[in-house]
């Protein structure tokens, strides 16, 4: 038997569900302690904040370093332009995400609890203040809300820490990381809003929700957010979203740091962390973009490249200057048409961008340009010149 | 035993100036932005002198010889 499903109970749409709701619905909140973090690893629950981090080892790692000041951050950023998940479940189950939060401020002895919500999301940010007032005067003493920036590194752990410790969103040289020094060097546990309403329900039942929040975008009749169970197969998903508009190319998996892949092979692919990790891929933050034939995936691609490097936080040479230079080198061929030194050097800069950033943000550029130059090869090598299409 | 080093960079302290990869370029080259590339793997025994300089040398202190041992080799 599983949870219940996050989304269950009430349409979300209809805007947060009050406490005395929520708890009539799922129950009270249960007691934190180490026999949840055991519960955590046996159910081997991933992180969704898109780097599928193991959520019982980080929490275990956390406790350890507590020592009773340990700090919760509660990562409701959302700096993914396609992905909507994390903003729907804050305006629609906002207890769920504060049972999981102040169950992990138990679990590992932490003194503080940081809502960390993009300062964009204002039905999010309503919602998540609205639901911390319904609380009891204990744990509202825990809370705090902070604002994040719009801006796509501004989700990275070791931003959210600098931004609560120094008020500015960007990353910082790990390690250590900041389970070990984090929110005023104390260990601190930075985790997904989705990630925490699944701990909500999953310490309620002893057994995990099996569902995954996904935001499917693009070419599809109805984009928007959807609860799958885990292995749902992605066409199926897609399906549920109202079926492709049109014609189908292929799907980006996990957002911009994620994966292309070719629309007939993405059709079958079960949506599940796990086995999607285990064929190269990842669901990252649940974000499935539909790409139509009817587009073309090098200007698509070079857009693409062009926001990731316009969002380095302009700190480390590697990340600031190459990805620049790969963007541009995309333009050239998107607008100009395929130059062979041109690919050679989009191979080369690939391998120097590479894993010479403080944060994850060059490589994330990186693997998704790769990806695209793998699935759409001929569309890269024979490219004719277009004009100056909007991205 | 003796103890091995490795050399790391601080990403967000380094500037580009390039005076390491000058000073050991055995172990050090330059990307095409001016930044260095480490070699992988612990620094060879003959070398370290030298790669103390680069450390000491580095007008943003952003490079640091760190003891190789439980770490996986990481080029960075």
């Amino acid at each position: 038997m599983n949870a219940p499903r996050l989304l269950a109970g009430p349409d979300p749409s209809n805007g947060p569900e009050r406490f005395a709701a929520h708890v009539g619905r799922v129950g009270p909140l249960p007691k934190g302690g180490p026999a949840l973090i055991e519960l955590l690893v046996r159910t081997e629950l991933t992180g969704r904040g898109g780097a599928d981090f193991p959520v019982g080892l980080k929490w275990r790692a956390v406790a350890a370093a507590s020592r009773g000041s340990a700090v919760v951050v509660v990562n409701g950023a959302e700096g993914e332009p396609h992905s909507k998940k994390d903003r729907v479940l804050m305006t629609s189950r906002p207890h769920l995400i504060l049972d999981g939060a102040l169950l992990a401020a138990a679990t590992v002895h932490a003194k503080q609890v940081v809502l960390y919500i993009g300062e964009g999301h204002h039905a999010a940010l309503r919602s998540m203040t609205e639901a911390v007032a319904e609380r009891t005067d204990h744990e509202r003493r825990l809370i705090r809300i902070a604002t994040a920036p719009a801006r796509y590194v501004a989700g990275d752990s070791s931003a959210t820490v600098h931004l609560v410790d120094a008020g500015i969103a960007t990353p910082t040289t790990t390690p250590p990381p900041p389970r070990e020094r984090g929110v005023g060097g104390a260990a601190t546990l930075v985790q997904n809003v989705e990630t925490l309403a699944h701990v909500a329900l999953l310490a309620r039942a002893g057994t995990a929700t099996g569902t995954v929040l996904i935001t499917v975008a693009g070419a599809v009749r109805s984009p928007g957010v959807l609860e799958v169970n885990v292995g749902t197969p992605l066409g199926e998903a897609v399906q549920l979203a109202g079926g492709p508009s049109e014609s189908p190319r292929a799907v980006l998996l996990g957002g911009y740091f994620g994966r292309w892949v070719d629309a007939a092979e993405a059709w079958s692919l079960p949506l599940d962390p796990n086995g999607l990790r285990a064929r190269g891929l990842s669901l990252g933050c649940g974000v499935i973009g539909i790409l139509p034939t009817r587009q073309c995936p090098v200007c698509e691609v070079a857009g693409i490249m062009r926001y990731l490097a316009s969002e380095s936080s302009a700190q480390c040479g590697p990340c600031f200057f190459g990805l620049r230079a790969l963007a541009d080198a995309c333009t050239r061929i998107a607008e100009r048409g395929t130059d062979p030194g041109d690919l050679q050097r989009l191979q080369r800069w690939s391998g120097e961008v590479q894993g010479r950033g403080a944060c994850k943000h060059p490589d994330g550029a990186v693997m998704f340009l790769q990806s695209a130059m793998k699935t759409f090869g001929d569309d890269f090598a024979h490219h004719p010149a277009h004009m100056r299409r909007s991205a | 035993m003796t103890r091995q080093f490795e050399l790391v960079v601080d990403r967000i302290k380094c500037d580009g100036r390039g005076l390491c990869a000058e000073i050991l370029p055995e172990r050090i080259r330059l990307d095409s932005w001016g930044y260095p590339i480490i070699a992988p793997g612990p620094i060879p025994e003959h070398l370290m002198g030298l790669a103390q300089r680069a450390v000491d040398d580095c007008p943003v202190l952003a490079i640091a010889l760190r003891r190789a041992e439980n770490q996986k080799q990481k080029s960075r």
